[in-house]
């Protein structure tokens, strides 16, 4: 496929005289636009959706149930948002899932409780944060200025953080007992959990920044040509430390939702998420070489998961069968994508 | 051994043709090869070379014509039933396997093994006598090839065409990686091959090269061949650069404007060096001058122009723009100083590929049209379009992929992109490597025209005639020293070349 785009783009040259490329027709440009990219997710979903209507019509089409799908996709789809910043500008980050749990445990030791409880709830949330910024600085730092490849980075830290959450916590189950904390982050606004509305807000404003904003269009050159973002006066290391930030932060984010969720820090809290984003990141369309990303894909992604483990749940089916969906889902997913990309992309050499 | 008495050709292809969805690619082209013979195809990028190319090595089926090989009518299938004819293709982007040795290289495909277990003595033994027939026997069957400069892969490339038994060579611009050096060697491997009787298709649109080591010319435009089997020794210039752009190009160099005398000197380099790669560097710019660096490949060149533009630091020297120092080692002080760069390597250093135009035209300065960090996506696109206009940018479409277009309007994009920053120093490396005749006159005239706007320019091309033809002032760089500052009225493609040979041996 790729040899015959090579010729046909050397033989369409820039020479007046030559005959007009054909304008693309609408459907061709719907396909190849953003639309076009999405419709494969969107289809996906439905049928994903169909099938749960089939098999458990009365439990899986109830507002309540679609509201358990989007809970549950919510903790993973705020990593997987920071996530895919990182994956467009050509990085991974493994240790996620490691530094939710290290900043759930961090937030929930007796100390920042006592403190919580004297001042605000609002500490732990801050703790939370600057845990997972903290961890995410230091990957950063240590991929951009120590030139450690990103992968070997966040695996040490994945490693790392999880067994710093371990030593904190004294694998000890720390339970939440700040009330107000509780009552806080398992509100519902306008019926929607709270969970819920930070997802939403995460993700929008993670569509803001990566397309609207100077720092989107960064990562985008970073990832698409890392060389050429460079010499082009674009501070890269700065911004690869601020993306790996991001991605903690975004973990952070992750480690509230999670305690609000099970009302409880432990270590091993997030446990194989970093996976699970990977895997919506790049089913959402988001390449993995960086240069191009998408955060409705990923939405996407992160919400197919959600809604194939629920199907499967309603059917009480095992965990080891929805095991082996996820993966056929996201070999074909990713087929589909390329299936898209390829022919809504022009010629390319 | 063509004049008179007619040999067979050992290709004969005519009326080919071949679209792709709507583009017509050829729309007939003939192309006759006699054995032994060195065929150079001209012809602008986008003319058909390439698809010519791809039909003749079995990559795609043509919808028409006839491909007769010693005397037959053939259909090549694919590439395996290419080479089983004996047409062994060199590509450009040498499909070469950087891990493996050379040997294994050349044998790639076509194992020497007995039983499945490889016969690597055997193999080593063979690409030896291989090397040796394409007279470099002294290269070690056993290296790496990743370990190899282009030239070398191209050696082992030609290694794997012999050991195929190729009767027909082809080779597409296989001196666009070469530096002088190096061309006049591949010159050397190409006179032994035809001494051996196997023909050469030489894809080129460097005339000065065809006129060296062709014997006779197929020009293609449009999809077309224009001319078939020209002699070389008879054909003049001119000719060919009608045939190939159905336009006659009087000078490919606009006149130099010299700066005024008072102009003041906008770029000084001082003392500039680079441990182990360049010394003692030391030149003044001023605005509207154009300062040539020649030298050959290793010379340390291009590594000057990166160091001033703060993409190497450098160990020792200064580089100031408009009376302040540059802070060492930054590329983003260089760019906010007001130098810009257009990188050697256009593809892999200069441009987002897969972006849009008008991305890459802003890429330097997407944040200045931003308000509170909000990109202006809008203004972004007109500035392009503006660039684009009066760039003569093909095609005129801010939107399009950067990657579908031309060398040529690639190159006019990162010209664009400083010409939108405000560049007052352009450090140009490599301007038209890959940008084919009729646009190279386009970008000529281009850097004229920032010259003359007040612009100074550095500029690096390993074509000497480029640099004297361009540059007001001509530094001459052998082994990172410079060894003589001229202007470029006083010196010859000769002299230079002289100064050169000569700098490098002492």
């Amino acid at each position: 496929m790729s040899e015959q785009n090579t010729t046909v783009s050397s033989s369409v040259p820039p020479v007046i005289d030559r005959p007009k490329e054909k304008p693309d027709s609408p459907l061709r440009r719907f396909l190849g636009g953003s639309a076009g990219r999405n419709l494969g997710l969107v289809i996906a979903l439905a049928l994903l959706i169909g099938v749960g209507a089939a098999t458990a019509g009365d439990r899986f089409l109830t507002v309540d149930n679609m509201l358990t799908i989007v809970r549950y996709a919510s903790i993973i789809g705020v990593i997987s948002i920071g996530m895919t910043f990182v994956i467009t500008a050509g990085g991974i980050d493994l240790s996620v899932g490691s530094v939710m749990g290290l900043s759930s445990v961090v937030a929930t030791l007796a100390a920042v409780q006592l403190a919580a409880t004297q001042s605000s709830w609002i500490l732990m949330v801050v703790v939370a944060l600057a845990v997972g910024t903290a961890a995410g600085l230091v990957n950063g730092v240590v991929i951009a200025y120590g030139n450690v490849v990103a992968f070997m980075a966040t695996l040490a830290m994945l490693v790392g953080a999880r067994g710093l959450a371990e030593l904190v916590s004294e694998r000890r189950t720390l339970i939440v007992n700040v009330a107000e904390f509780l009552s806080a982050t398992r509100s519902n606004i306008l019926g929607v959990p709270l969970l819920i509305w930070i997802f939403v807000i995460v993700a929008a404003a993670g569509w803001f920044l990566l397309n609207r904003t100077t720092f989107g269009r960064r990562t985008v050159a970073i990832g698409g040509n890392r060389e050429a973002a460079r010499l082009a006066g674009i501070k890269v290391r700065r911004h690869v430390v601020a993306l790996y930030v991001l991605s903690g932060f975004t973990a952070g984010i992750a480690a509230v939702m999670m305690l609000a969720r099970t009302t409880s820090g432990t270590s091993t809290h997030g446990t194989l998420y970093e996976l699970d984003a990977i895997a919506a990141v790049v089913v959402g369309g988001t390449l993995l070489v960086g240069g191009r990303g998408t955060i409705v894909g990923t939405v996407f992604g992160v919400l197919i998961f959600a809604t194939l483990t629920n199907v499967f749940t309603q059917n009480n089916l095992s965990t080891s069968v929805q095991a082996v969906a996820k993966g056929a889902i996201i070999v074909l997913a990713v087929l589909l994508q390329q299936r898209f990309a390829s022919r809504g992309s022009r010629r390319t050499d | 051994m063509f004049d008179g008495d007619h040999p067979a050709p050992l290709l004969d292809v005519r009326g080919l043709t071949k679209s792709f969805g709507g583009v017509q690619a050829l729309r007939g082209v003939d192309l006759s090869v006699l054995p032994g013979e060195v065929h150079c195809v001209l012809g602008q990028n986008g003319a058909g070379k390439s698809t010519l190319i791809k039909i003749l090595s079995g990559a795609y089926q043509p919808d028409g014509g006839t491909i007769s090989w010693q005397g037959n009518a053939v259909t090549i299938a694919n590439p395996v039933a290419a080479l089983g004819l004996g047409i062994a293709t060199m590509y450009q982007e040498l499909d070469v396997v950087d891990g493996l040795s050379i040997a294994e290289n050349v044998f790639l495909g076509h194992e020497l093994a007995t039983g499945g277990v490889l016969r690597g003595g055997e193999a080593r033994r063979r690409t030896r006598e291989l090397l040796t027939r394409l007279g470099h026997g002294s290269m070690a069957p056993g290296r790496e090839v990743g370990s190899l400069p282009a030239a070398g892969k191209q050696l082992v490339s030609m290694a794997r065409a012999l050991s195929r038994d190729a009767r027909l060579l082809i080779m597409d611009e296989p001196s666009a990686v070469l530096d002088a050096e190096e061309v006049k060697n591949l010159f050397r491997v190409v006179r032994e091959l035809t001494a051996q009787g196997i023909a050469v298709v030489y894809i080129s649109h460097r005339l000065e090269e065809i006129r060296e080591i062709g014997d006779r010319i197929t020009v293609i435009k449009d999809g077309s061949s224009t001319a078939v089997g020209l002699p070389v020794a008879e054909t003049p210039t001119p000719e060919l650069i009608r045939l190939m752009t159905g336009r006659t190009v009087a000078n490919v160099f606009p006149p130099a404007t010299p700066p005024a005398a008072a102009a003041e000197a906008v770029l000084t380099v001082t003392d500039l060096a680079v441990r182990g790669v360049f010394e003692g560097v030391s030149f003044s710019v001023r605005a509207g001058e154009i300062v040539g660096l020649a030298g050959l490949v290793g010379s340390g060149r291009s590594e000057v122009l990166e160091t001033v533009y703060g993409a190497r630091r450098p160990t020792a020297g200064s580089v100031t723009v408009a009376g302040r120092a540059l802070s060492p080692g930054s590329v983003t002080a260089a760019v906010d100083a007001g130098v810009g760069l257009s990188p050697e390597e256009r593809k892999s250093q200069g441009l987002l590929l897969s972006e849009p135009i008008y991305r890459n035209v802003t890429l330097a300065t997407f944040p200045r049209f931003a308000r509170a960090s909000l990109l202006d996506e809008r203004r972004e696109r007109e500035v392009t379009r503006e660039q684009i206009e009066s760039l003569e940018l093909r095609p005129a479409d801010p939107d399009r992929q950067t990657g579908t277009l031309s060398g040529g309007n690639q190159q006019k994009i990162l010209l664009a992109r400083w010409l939108v920053h405000g560049t007052r120093v352009l450090l140009l490396d490599e301007p038209t490597r890959g940008v084919d005749v009729g646009a190279r006159a386009e970008i000529y005239a281009l850097i004229r025209q920032l010259a003359a706007a007040g612009t100074a320019i550095v500029l690096v091309s390993s074509e000497i005639e480029e640099v004297l033809g361009l540059a007001d002032r001509v530094l001459i760089l052998a082994d990172g020293r410079v060894l003589d500052t001229r202007n470029a009225s006083d010196l010859t493609e000769h002299d230079v070349l002289d100064l050169v040979l000569k700098g490098s041996a002492a």
